[in-house]
C-alpha cells in the first residue's frame, strides 16, 4: 500500500485533519453506550485489511508530519527520551522489532537488508539510507531506541522485568496524554499507575501485572485507551501544561466540532526476546468531533458514553470543563436509536 | 490465553555429557527460524509416550546470541514419571519434537552489581545461557557448582576453559561442599544470588542467604520439579459439571487435558501462576507443591496450582 503523507501541524495553527478513509479506520474505543475500566486486553493479532490492526505497527497518512513534530519536541526537551544503562539490549530488541515489521508490511516505504550484524535500513518518506552494525551503538547517530523511535509513529516505553515487577526503565515519549517519562522513569507498574482512579480498588492492576509477567515472545497483546484533547495537539505533556492546559477553557458551543478531539491510544505490548523486557507502544489517533459525527453510530454513542461517565474518570481525563458543552453539541446526532455492539462503524 | 504456542524441532545431535546426562541439540523443523531468547529461559518439550502426553520444562543452554539451534540437557531420573526416561530411551538424532516458545522465569537482575550463581548437579543448565548473556554484557559474575563427582559434572571442563577463575567446582566425592556462608560474606552491596538444583539444596541456599542478611529481592531460585506422584483421586468441576479421575502418576492438569478439558497453564512447574484455580470444596488435604502461592494462600485451602499440586483424599471440587 502506498500512503499519501499529509503535510500538517499539531501545534500553533493546528492544520491536522483526517481524510475520509482515515475517519473510517479510526479505532473507536467504545463497544457499548457506556464506559468503565476493565482489563480489556486481547491478542494483538492481524486485523482486517485497511484497519489499524492490519499490521503490528500501523503507519498512516500522518506519519511524516508526526515525525516532524516529534523532532521538535525532542530538540526542545531531550528528557522526553531516556534509557537506564541496563536497557541497551532491550533497545536493540525494539529496533529489530520495528524495523522488521515496517519493512515487511510497508515495502514501498521502508526496506531492511540484513547480512549477519551488518544492517542496511532505508526509510524513503524521511529520506534516510543508513548502514550500521546491529549491536554497535557507535554506528548509529542516536541510541537504538531513539534512532528508530524518531522514525516510527507512537510513543514507546520499555519495561525491565525483575522481582515479579515491571519497571519503566526506558522510553521515548512525545505524544503523551498528560504523563511524564521524566517523572515515571524507574518506577514500577503500580507506582506509575498510582494516579488512576477506581481501577486499583477493582484489582485491575493486580490482574494485569500477573498477566504481563507471563507474556510470551511472539504473542503480543493490545488494548485501547482514550481521552479527549483540545486542538490537535500531540504533545499534551505535564512539562508543557502551561501551553495547553488553558485550551480547555476555550471550548464554546460554536467551536466544539473543530476544537474537541477524541484521542485514542492503541496500546500494544510485546515480550522482547533477548532482553526479556516488555515493549509498550502507545499509538495515538485523534479525531475531531465534526469528523467523528460523520459516522452515525459514533455520533449516537459518544454523547451517551460521556453522559454516563463517572465523575472521577472525567476528572482524571481532564474532561470536566468541556464535557457538557461537548455532549450538547453531539446530542443533535443522537436520535435515540439503538446502537450495535462493538466499536466499528455499522 | 491457555495453551502456549508449539514449534516443531528436530533433534540434530545427542551427546552423553556426564553419567546419566544427555545433551540434545534441536533445530527448527517448521518454516520459522528459532526465536532469540534471554539468559535463564526454558522451553517445554512435549513427549508423546505410548499411554500419555508428558510435557517437561528444560532450560536452554546455548548462547542466547546463537539461534541456529537450541540445546537442552536431560538428567535421567529413575523411578520418575517417565519424561527423562523418554528423552533418554526414545529420542535420537532425527526425532521430531514439539516445544513451546522460550519463557524466562529465571532472568538475571540486570541492575545487579555482581551475580553469584549457585548450581547443584543438573541445576547448572539455566546458568549456561545466563553466563553467556552476562559475559556479553561485561557483567561481574561467579559460579559455584557442586557435583557428586567429576563424572557427574557436566560441562566442568568447558566452563573452566571459557570463564577461568570465575568458575568454582566442588566435588562431593572429594568431600568438597560449596562454602556458601563464606561466598556470600563481603560481597558488594547490590549483589544478587541465584540458585538452581535439588530442592534441599535450594532450601539450604535460600536459608543461608537470608541468615546472612541478604534481602529477599536479591535472592533468586528456579527449580523444575515434575509433579510429585501420589494416590489417585477425583476432580469435580463446577463449571463444566464433569468428574475426572487423576491417576497416581498424573497431575490434575494432565488428567484434565487427557479428558479434553481446556485449563490454563504456562510453565507446568508451579512457578508462573498461570494455572491458579479456585477450590470450591475438598474432601481430603491439598498437597501444595508450587512456588507461587503464599503460605497464607496455601493454608486457606481456597487456591490450588493444578500443574503441580494434588490431594491426599477422595475428591476435590474446582471452579473450572
Amino acid at each position: 500500500m502506498v500512503l499519501a503523507f499529509k503535510n500538517e501541524t499539531f501545534r500553533d495553527d493546528f492544520t491536522f485533519s483526517n481524510s475520509p478513509a482515515a475517519i473510517r479506520r479510526f479505532p473507536f474505543p467504545f463497544v457499548e453506550d457506556k464506559y468503565m475500566y476493565s482489563v480489556n486486553i486481547e491478542p494483538h493479532e492481524l486485523g482486517p485489511k485497511g484497519s489499524v490492526y492490519e499490521f503490528p505497527i500501523d503507519i498512516d497518512e500522518h506519519y511524516v508530519s508526526e515525525m516532524r513534530d516529534r523532532a521538535l519536541v525532542l530538540d526542545a526537551d531531550p528528557g522526553r527520551c531516556q534509557a537506564l544503562p541496563h536497557m541497551i539490549t532491550a533497545q536493540w530488541d525494539m529496533l529489530e522489532l520495528l524495523m522488521t515489521s515496517m519493512a515487511r508490511d510497508y515495502p514501498e516505504h521502508f526496506s531492511l537488508t540484513r547480512d549477519g550484524n551488518q544492517w542496511h535500513w532505508i526509510n524513503r518518506p524521511l529520506g534516510i539510507d543508513h548502514k550500521f552494525t546491529f549491536g554497535d551503538v557507535a554506528t548509529l547517530p542516536y541510541q537504538p531506541m531513539e534512532y528508530i523511535g524518531r522514525q516510527c509513529q507512537g510513543d514507546f516505553s520499555i519495561q525491565d522485568q525483575r522481582d515479579g515487577q515491571l519497571w519503566m526503565d526506558a522510553g521515548i515519549i512525545t505524544t503523551q496524554a498528560d504523563w511524564s517519562l521524566d517523572f515515571d522513569v524507574g518506577m514500577n507498574f503500580f507506582e506509575w499507575h498510582a494516579p488512576v482512579p477506581l481501577a486499583h480498588q477493582a484489582g485491575v492492576f493486580d490482574r494485569a501485572l500477573k498477566f504481563l509477567l507471563n507474556m510470551q515472545h511472539g504473542r503480543p497483546v493490545r488494548r485501547l485507551n482514550w481521552t479527549m484533547t483540545i486542538n490537535s495537539r500531540l504533545d499534551t505533556s505535564p512539562e508543557n501544561y502551561h501551553k495547553w492546559g488553558i485550551d480547555r477553557t476555550t471550548v464554546t458551543p460554536e467551536n466544539v466540532g473543530d476544537k474537541v478531539h477524541l484521542r485514542v491510544e492503541l496500546q500494544a505490548l510485546w515480550r522482547l526476546p533477548r532482553s526479556n523486557a516488555i515493549l509498550f507502544s502507545i499509538r495515538c489517533y485523534m479525531i475531531k468531533m465534526r469528523e467523528l459525527a460523520t459516522v452515525p453510530k459514533w455520533g449516537r454513542r459518544l454523547p451517551r458514553v460521556l453522559r454516563t461517565l463517572p465523575d472521577e474518570i472525567a476528572d482524571y481525563k481532564g474532561l470536566t470543563r468541556y464535557r457538557q458543552t461537548t455532549i450538547d453539541w453531539l446530542s443533535k446526532y443522537d436520535d435515540g436509536a439503538p446502537t450495535s455492539l462493538g466499536g466499528g462503524p455499522d | 490465553m491457555t495453551a502456549s504456542f508449539l514449534r516443531t524441532v528436530r533433534v540434530a545431535e545427542v551427546e552423553p555429557v556426564a553419567s546419566r546426562i544427555k545433551r540434545f541439540r534441536l533445530v527448527s523443523a517448521d518454516s520459522q527460524p528459532l526465536s532469540e531468547f534471554s539468559g535463564g529461559s526454558h522451553v517445554t518439550v512435549c513427549m508423546k509416550a505410548p499411554d500419555r502426553l508428558i510435557r517437561n520444562p528444560y532450560s536452554l543452554m546455548g548462547s542466547p546470541s546463537d539461534t541456529s539451534s537450541y540445546q537442552i540437557s536431560v538428567l535421567k531420573v529413575e523411578g520418575s514419571r517417565g519424561g527423562s526416561e523418554f528423552m533418554h530411551e526414545r529420542v535420537e538424532v532425527g526425532t521430531e519434537l514439539e516445544i513451546s516458545e522460550p519463557l524466562n522465569l529465571f532472568p538475571p537482575a540486570k541492575i545487579a552489581r555482581k551475580h553469584i550463581l549457585v548450581a547443584g548437579g543438573i541445576g547448572i543448565t539455566p546458568f549456561m545461557s545466563m553466563m553467556g548473556e552476562l559475559e556479553a554484557l561485561g557483567a561481574d559474575f561467579e559460579l559455584h557448582y557442586g557435583v557428586r563427582s567429576l563424572g557427574d559434572g557436566a560441562f566442568c571442563k568447558l566452563l573452566e576453559a571459557r570463564y577461568g577463575k570465575r568458575i568454582h567446582v566442588y566435588l562431593q566425592d572429594q568431600g568438597q561442599l560449596i562454602p556458601l556462608e563464606r561466598v556470600l560474606a563481603n560481597q558488594p552491596l547490590g549483589s544478587h544470588m541465584y540458585v538452581c538444583g535439588p530442592k534441599p539444596m535450594i532450601d539450604w541456599a535460600l536459608r543461608t542467604a537470608t541468615l546472612a542478611g541478604w534481602p529477599d529481592e536479591n535472592i533468586h531460585s528456579e527449580q523444575f520439579n515434575a509433579p510429585p506422584i501420589g494416590k489417585p483421586f477425583v476432580v469435580k468441576l463446577t463449571k463444566s459439571k464433569r468428574e475426572v479421575r487423576v491417576g497416581g502418576h498424573q497431575s490434575i492438569l494432565e488428567a484434565l487435558e487427557q479428558n479434553g478439558i481446556d485449563a490454563p497453564f504456562l510453565c507446568r512447574g508451579g512457578a508462573c501462576g498461570q494455572c491458579e484455580t479456585s477450590v470450591a470444596a475438598c474432601d481430603g488435604f491439598i498437597e501444595h507443591n508450587d512456588h507461587y502461592l503464599s503460605d497464607a494462600e496455601k493454608a486457606s485451602g481456597k487456591k490450588i496450582m493444578i500443574c503441580m499440586s494434588r490431594i491426599s483424599g477422595d475428591a476435590i471440587t474446582l471452579d473450572l
